[in-house]
């Protein structure tokens, strides 16, 4: 009997788990959209974000892109993700990462012109890390995998 | 399994395993700490910054071990009623807890200087945030189930159900656009320069190390007070 009760509660359990995690799978497919903490310039070129509405804009920051704007405090850059290309504008300070070729992700909206305010910039920091000479060439044939994830 | 259902064996390997794991690790967590301070190059874009990954890493690895521990230990309890499972459980809870703050606490200090935020809600930070709350829920559950009665059943169901949350946190990354940045080390390799990863297995095994001593001692004091409660009980019967 001891047996039979122990393999009874064994197979209980693991049914419950399969249930439990089909359940889960579920909702993350569900909510694949919604937990995306940012869009793409894609998303913006489809017409999938509406103007006005507070949006993260994600992508790499093109490369000769970033000029410095005559009042000293703004800075206006490109991001793009390859196939398509959003111009931002930023009134602040951004921070020491914020560079040509690198990732970033820009808090504010989309004007209906197409330019994309930003009140808020974050660096987006990739999943490589080298010492600085190795580093230095590799930004050279920087791929564009940060915007994928 | 069962051979140590007998405490007296447990406590028989147990005791000598928790000052060699202590040892070891503090001794490998101190290689690391300093191979990782002054020895390694810094980062080309984080700079210094980046050299708080040797504990940073190590921390989420142990919050999210603990829960694959407790998952383990709470499945002993329910199919097979281990006696030591739930004693065991119940030392992870907090330690768990505590590696799982510090990884928040040591992301968020890297993510300000890196990020130019010390939060944002993305799918990895929520993800372990959440994992942080579900330690604190099993440590009061735990107790409380622990007035209860001996079996722990209560507890054991809430540390199977949590244990969902680890691969949410795993593949947060790969699901999910997310601040934080994807895995850098995989099986198939790791996208870290050597030269700058080689502190990282030192504390990622010297932590681990001390996680385990920390978790003997805690089973070693459930131990002991089970056992002097006993004894209490019997002079006051008598």
């Amino acid at each position: 009997m001891r047996a039979a009760a122990k393999h009874q509660r064994l197979v209980l359990v693991l049914l419950g788990l399969a249930a439990l995690i089909g359940a889960v799978l579920l909702a993350m497919w569900g909510l694949a959209d919604r937990a995306a903490y940012f869009r793409t310039p894609q998303d913006i070129a489809a017409g999938r974000v509406p103007a006005g509405e507070p949006i993260r804009l994600g992508g790499m920051v093109q490369a000769g892109s970033i000029a410095r704007q005559p009042d000293g405090v703004s800075v206006a850059f490109v991001v793009t993700d390859g196939p398509a290309s959003v111009p931002v504008r930023y009134r602040g300070i951004v921070p020491d990462l914020f560079k040509e070729n690198s990732g970033v992700v820009a808090e504010g909206r989309l004007s209906p012109a197409g330019l994309f305010v930003a009140d808020t910039i974050l660096a987006k920091h990739d999943e490589r890390y080298m010492p600085p000479q190795l580093g230095n060439q590799a930004a050279e044939v920087r791929t564009k995998d940060t915007v994928e994830r | 399994m069962h051979r140590f259902a007998n405490p007296a064996r447990f406590l028989r390997i147990a005791r000598p395993a928790t000052g060699w794991l202590l040892a070891l690790g503090l001794l490998l967590i101190a290689a690391g700490v300093l191979g990782g301070l002054f020895v390694t190059p810094p980062d080309y874009l984080q700079g210094e910054t980046v050299r708080i990954l040797y504990i940073h890493v190590p921390t989420a690895w142990l919050g999210m071990s603990g829960w694959s521990g407790i998952a383990i230990a709470s499945l002993f309890t329910i199919v097979w009623r281990h006696p030591l499972a739930g004693v065991a459980a119940r030392a992870i809870a907090p330690v768990g807890a505590l590696f799982a703050f510090l990884c928040l606490a040591t992301g968020s200090i890297w993510g300000r200087p890196t990020w130019g935020t010390w939060w944002e809600w993305d799918g990895r930070l929520t993800s372990m945030l959440v994992l942080f709350f579900l330690y604190l829920g099993y440590i009061a559950l735990a107790a409380a189930d622990k007035e209860r009665g001996p079996d722990g059943r209560v507890a054991a169901i809430f540390g199977l159900v949590g244990a969902v949350n680890l691969p949410i946190i795993h593949f947060s990354v790969k699901w999910w656009r997310t601040l934080h940045q994807g895995e850098s080390i995989e099986l198939t390799g790791s996208s870290v320069a050597p030269e700058l990863l080689w502190p990282l297995p030192l504390t990622l095994v010297g932590f681990s190390a001390l996680f385990g001593a920390l978790v003997l001692i805690r089973m070693r004091t459930e131990l002991a007070e089970t056992k002097a409660e006993a004894r209490l009980k019997r002079m006051v019967t008598q």
